[in-house]
């Protein structure tokens, strides 16, 4: 293993150990008087109505699956942006451009497609 | 691989984490300091140890105390382990993602090379972003765990608002690969230079716009704070938690903050290139830079502390009247030490051959201090722009998301790309 990788993992650790450490001081110093209206969920005094885990708008289904879409086309992007310098050093410029602006048109028209469809106005 | 990398890879971890633990309290204090006089108040200013007050910071560590020693709450039908490790994934999440950052040149020292950086790693940027990206996992189980109303909103609100903005936030950087051709960020660094319009903020302001416009947004920070709006949803995907557990999400905040401003320095304003002198114009002018620069500190240190001895005053008649004294009298007697050491120095013609590691030494610590800098300028401009803007409307936010930010984003792009060809 690089030295890179196990710094990383070192960091992994310690940042793991110290959330865990705050929580458990934080449980082992902390008092514990428990009592009925404590344990109630926060809904602005009163008892809570219904269920708190209710549907919710498809909206944000939406958002998220547009953003699996574009997100995935944006990190394609990263290999050709970083590789692009090198193209032009050969001569290949415009055919690396070309490429790219293809493949930007078509998320552009997902974009287009997605907005004409309404998938991104919120206002009812 | 020897021993020695093992410690030096360890005391880096430690040093770098110990640095922006101990900067979140800072910048809790100056986000109430900060707040307080853009409202024309005072803001913090009571709590004292020994009758020092340090300006209100004690505040911060009295906080902490008080919420080590709250009860820990799990109200309703929560579903414990995932209540549990959610403040844990956010602030894991937001301290991880220092690990990429360049805090300096390597520092070559007794033919060893210290690199104050926990992983030169090549894709350096797409670390930042994998980490990030997971972000969104700890309020979303936060909001989800925690049976509540507020706290279920909240999160929804949340991952659209993350997700949608990490689009343009990925789209923004784009710009900047195609100009350095890397990932490293010790590349991106030292591509831009020392020069002002070298630096990637004046080659692509549009990506410096995009990216900051989408951190804020990450960072959940106004004007995007709709999954924690207190006039809205009460605390959103918090509103459930207590004592430290809450503090874990409020230091994963902060951390994030100051995170993020390092990469913007990184990124965009040179990191830790020192405005217009390079490192290699300091190292050879060394001497130079140690005899104007040692004094310089001197005086600035000893002004420091008559401003501070100055302002003594017999105000409370108790120990607090003597903070200033009991600061500003050894801040003078050591500049004064100071200013008599460099004299004599001088005069004796020490500092005519300063050795080459001594130099290595003080390009490190100013490096330091300027990435520091830039990056507490832009933490106090995340304050700043916090306590002056209303928040957006929630079909407002997803509009500029989406409707304006991705295709300005790859507008960009495609312009960028294009000059670099087709330019002559």
């Amino acid at each position: 293993m690089s030295i890179n990788a196990i710094s990383i993992l070192v960091l992994f650790a310690l940042a793991a150990a110290v959330a865990l450490g705050i929580v458990l001081i934080s449980a082992l110093l902390g008092s514990g008087r428990k009592s009925t209206e404590k344990l109630l969920p926060y809904e602005c005094g009163l008892d809570p109505i219904g269920s708190p885990r209710r549907r919710f708008s498809v909206k944000f289904f939406l958002v998220a699956i547009l953003f699996i879409v574009f997100d995935v086309e944006v990190v394609f992007l990263y290999p050709w942006a970083v590789v692009f310098r090198e193209f032009k050093a050969a001569g290949e410029g415009a055919l690396a451009f070309t490429v790219a602006a293809v493949f930007l048109g078509i998320l552009l028209l997902g974009l287009v497609y997605a907005w004409g469809r309404g998938a991104l106005d919120w206002e009812e | 691989m020897m021993i020695l990398d093992l410690l030096t890879a360890l005391a880096k971890v430690v040093i770098i984490f110990a640095m922006i633990l101990g900067v979140v309290p800072v910048l809790i204090w100056m986000e109430r300091k900060g707040a307080a006089y853009i409202q024309d108040r005072r803001g913090p200013n009571r709590a004292s140890i020994l009758g020092m007050r340090l300006g209100g910071i004690v505040h911060s560590f009295a906080d902490a105390l008080k919420l080590f020693t709250k009860e820990e709450i799990a109200a309703g039908s929560v579903s414990k382990p995932l209540f549990y490790i959610a403040p844990m994934i956010t602030f894991f999440i937001a301290i991880v993602t220092v690990g990429v950052v360049p805090f300096a040149e390597p520092l070559r020292l007794f033919g060893y090379e210290f690199n104050l950086q926990i992983a030169d790693l090549n894709a350096g940027l797409i670390y930042v972003f994998a980490m990030s990206s997971i972000g969104v996992y700890g309020l979303l189980i936060a909001g989800w765990a925690a049976s509540g109303k507020y706290p279920l909103l909240g999160a929804l609100r949340a991952a659209a608002q993350m997700v949608s903005y990490e689009v343009a936030l990925g789209l923004s950087v784009v710009a900047i690969f195609l100009l350095s051709g890397s990932l490293r960020l010790q590349d991106i660094v030292i591509q831009q230079g020392a020069l002002i319009w070298d630096w990637n903020v004046a080659r692509q302001p549009v990506a410096f716009v995009l990216f900051m416009v989408a951190l804020f947004a990450e960072t959940n920070r106004l004007p995007f704070d709709l999954p924690e709006g207190e006039s809205e949803i009460v605390a959103g995907y918090h509103t459930e938690y207590s004592s430290m557990r809450f503090a874990l999400f409020f230091m994963g905040e902060y951390t994030h903050i100051i995170v993020g401003s390092l990469i913007i320095a990184t990124l965009f304003f040179g990191g830790w290139q020192f405005p217009f002198v390079a490192a290699e114009l300091m190292r050879s002018n060394m001497d130079g830079v140690i005899v104007i620069g040692w004094p310089a500190a001197g005086i600035a240190l000893l002004m420091f502390g008559m401003f501070l001895v100055s302002r003594f005053r017999r105000r409370y008649r108790d120990l607090r009247d003597y903070e200033t004294l009991l600061f500003g009298v050894p801040a003078m007697l050591f500049a004064t030490l100071l200013l008599i050491a460099w004299a004599g120095l001088l005069t004796r013609g020490y500092l005519d051959n300063i050795p080459a590691w001594i130099g290595n030494a003080v390009v490190f610590a100013v490096q330091l201090g300027t990435l520091l800098a830039k990056a507490l300028f832009f933490c106090a401009f995340f304050i700043w722009v916090r306590w002056t803007l209303p928040r957006f409307r929630y079909d407002q936010l997803m509009n500029l998301g989406w409707k304006v930010m991705i295709p300005i984003g790859v507008a960009n792009v495609v312009v960028t790309s294009a000059v670099m060809v087709f330019r002559p």
